[in-house]
């Protein structure tokens, strides 16, 4: 006790207290400087990249129908505001139906996969031969059966999004921890049980990426659908500035539609970062 | 041969239940259990006989291979014995496991990491039919605390160590009282330190609950620091070898390991396990 006393108030004591509060000082700046890097260095990448775009188009003088200056490309999106969020609006609900139509029929399909494992060894091939079908080629039938309203475009975007959603979630219900399923035996639990309280949480984690890839590509079915007889929406409007050589419009068109893909893509990953609360951080 | 020529009878008249008196927690008899796989079958236990008086404690202890973890599996009801009777305190093993008589810690915890600690011990009251807890049994913040995890009660298994992981995973299948606890390699994946510590604990538990307890590990240390028995298994096809009576005083620390009592019965194990290699 009395070494221990005399060691802690001694003046070498005091020094060890000193190194260590030096030390500690020395991470948090490190730590706030990683930080601010972490920050910076991708802003600095996309501002050394316009500036590279700029000034090419200035110093070989390319025809703004060719390739517009981004200074061009800004004041388009100021000046044409109001028409390309009119033309994102429909795109927008295109994309969001589909988003949820594709979902929630991929995750009811998924359940009753592993319920009925003859259904997946019936319908399984099915659905990886649609799937095989480009968008491009899907779209026209669509719109021929289902005509030129939004119907089509949710169809394609819900279609986009169906199967990386249904792969995902029969894997999530099946990859149950083989002693997780031992336990709800000896538990005695039924079937819907083990359903509600095991398998639901263990897909969640496989829903969310499959769901964060649909919030992408859901917008980029909306996109291809209005491609084909559409006079309203992104697609349209990125068909309609190409004839019209207005290459500045439809740099903002392309600007504005991946704004609302990657906006989508971030509600989605707050929402898994609000529901899968249970897994240990992974460092990116 | 003579086994598969006896089987069909078997089959035709209900086996009768292994014999055991009241105060037997577990009877097997001539337990036999065969996998038929792609390529062969494998007998991984035969004509397996022994019973656990209630209150006891058992070590099974063999080789890998030996099929100690399928025996606990079919005390469980997890498995069904191709030929042979088993009793858990006089009923089938499907009637125990109903009754919620059996509790199962498995070797990997098999917590559920979506729910905290106490979420995790309170599953069994959510599934299979529970009808709640008997009068006077503790309470899941109870067991948390028996196991030495008071305070913890809101933390995922992600923030607990292996340790503490399957801690709770023994307050889990305290709950509700089972008069017997099957424990399958339970601290096998943790360090020597923790795994020491958690033996003396196991030996506290077991005196405070009066559960009757079926250990299964590959360690002569555990089998014998934990059991009053050790059902010393072979292998291939997997048998009972020996069932040697650990004469060492109840109350037991670790220093046990120490005395020459305790050499002498570990010498005696590994000649067991040698001869059934």
């Amino acid at each position: 006790m009395t070494t221990l006393t005399e060691r802690d108030a001694g003046p070498g004591a005091m020094a060890g207290l000193d190194a260590i509060a030096m030390a500690e000082a020395a991470f948090a700046r490190r730590k706030a400087r990683e930080a601010w890097r972490r920050r910076l260095l991708p802003a600095a990448g996309v501002l050394a990249t316009l500036a590279l775009w700029a000034g090419l188009v200035y110093v070989y003088k390319v025809p703004p129908f060719i390739a517009p200056s981004p200074v061009l490309v800004a004041a388009t999106l100021v000046q044409k505001f109001g028409l390309l969020m009119t033309n994102l609006a429909p795109t927008a609900v295109e994309a969001v139906a589909g988003f949820l139509l594709g979902n929630v029929t991929a995750i009811l399909i998924a359940t009753a996969f592993v319920h009925k494992k003859v259904l997946e060894e019936a319908f399984f091939p099915i659905v990886v031969i649609v799937n095989t079908i480009p968008v491009v080629a899907k779209a026209p039938i669509l719109v021929l059966l289902l005509g030129n309203g939004l119907e089509p475009k949710i169809a394609i975007a819900a279609l986009i999004c169906f199967f990386p959603t249904l792969v995902n979630m029969v894997r999530g219900l099946e990859s149950v921890n083989p002693q997780a399923m031992e336990l709800m035996r000896v538990l005695s639990a039924s079937k819907t049980e083990v359903f509600f309280k095991l398998r639901l949480f263990n897909s969640l984690p496989y829903l969310f990426s499959a769901l964060k890839i649909s919030a992408s590509t859901s917008v980029i079915g909306a996109i291809v659908a209005e491609w084909i007889g559409s006079t309203t929406g992104i697609g349209a409007l990125i068909i309609q500035a190409t004839y019209a050589f207005d290459s500045a419009l439809l740099y903002a068109t392309v600007i504005v539609g991946s704004a609302f893909s990657m906006l989508f893509f971030l509600v989605i990953s707050m929402g898994e970062r609000l529901v899968v609360r249970w897994q240990a951080p992974v460092g990116h | 041969m003579s086994l598969q020529g006896q089987a069909p009878a078997r089959l035709s008249t209900p086996p009768p239940l292994a014999e055991g008196g009241p105060g037997t927690a577990l009877a097997c008899h001539n337990v036999t259990v065969r996998f038929v796989t792609d390529r062969r079958t494998v007998t991984a236990l035969e004509n397996v006989s022994f019973t656990v008086e209630q209150g006891g404690f058992m070590s099974l202890l063999g080789p890998s291979g030996c099929g100690k973890s399928t025996l606990l599996r079919v005390v469980a009801d997890l498995i069904a014995p191709t030929t042979g009777s088993v009793s858990v305190l006089g009923m089938t093993p499907e009637e125990a496991r109903r009754r919620r008589s059996l509790g199962f810690v498995f070797q990997d915890a098999a917590l559920l990491p979506w729910r905290t600690a106490l979420q995790n011990v309170q599953l069994p009251l959510e599934v299979g039919g529970a009808r709640g807890l008997p009068p006077g049994a503790p309470t899941p913040s109870e067991l948390l605390k028996l196991v030495g995890l008071e305070g913890w009660e809101n933390s995922f298994p992600h923030e607990l160590s292996g340790g503490m992981r399957q801690r709770v995973s023994i307050a889990r299948a305290l709950l509700g009282g089972p008069r017997l606890l099957l424990m399958d390699e339970p601290f096998g994946a943790l360090d020597e330190i923790t795994r020491d510590r958690l033996n003396e604990e196991l030996r506290r538990i077991w005196a405070e609950t009066g559960t009757t307890i079926m250990f299964v590990t590959h360690s002569v240390y555990e089998a014998m620091f934990l059991g009053e028995q050790v059902l010393v298994l072979a292998a291939n096809p997997g048998r009972v070898s020996e069932l040697v009576d650990i004469d060492l005083p109840r109350d037991r620390t670790l220093r046990i390991r120490e005395t020459e009592p305790f050499i002498r019965i570990a010498a005696h194990l590994r000649d067991c396990l040698g001869r059934g290699a």
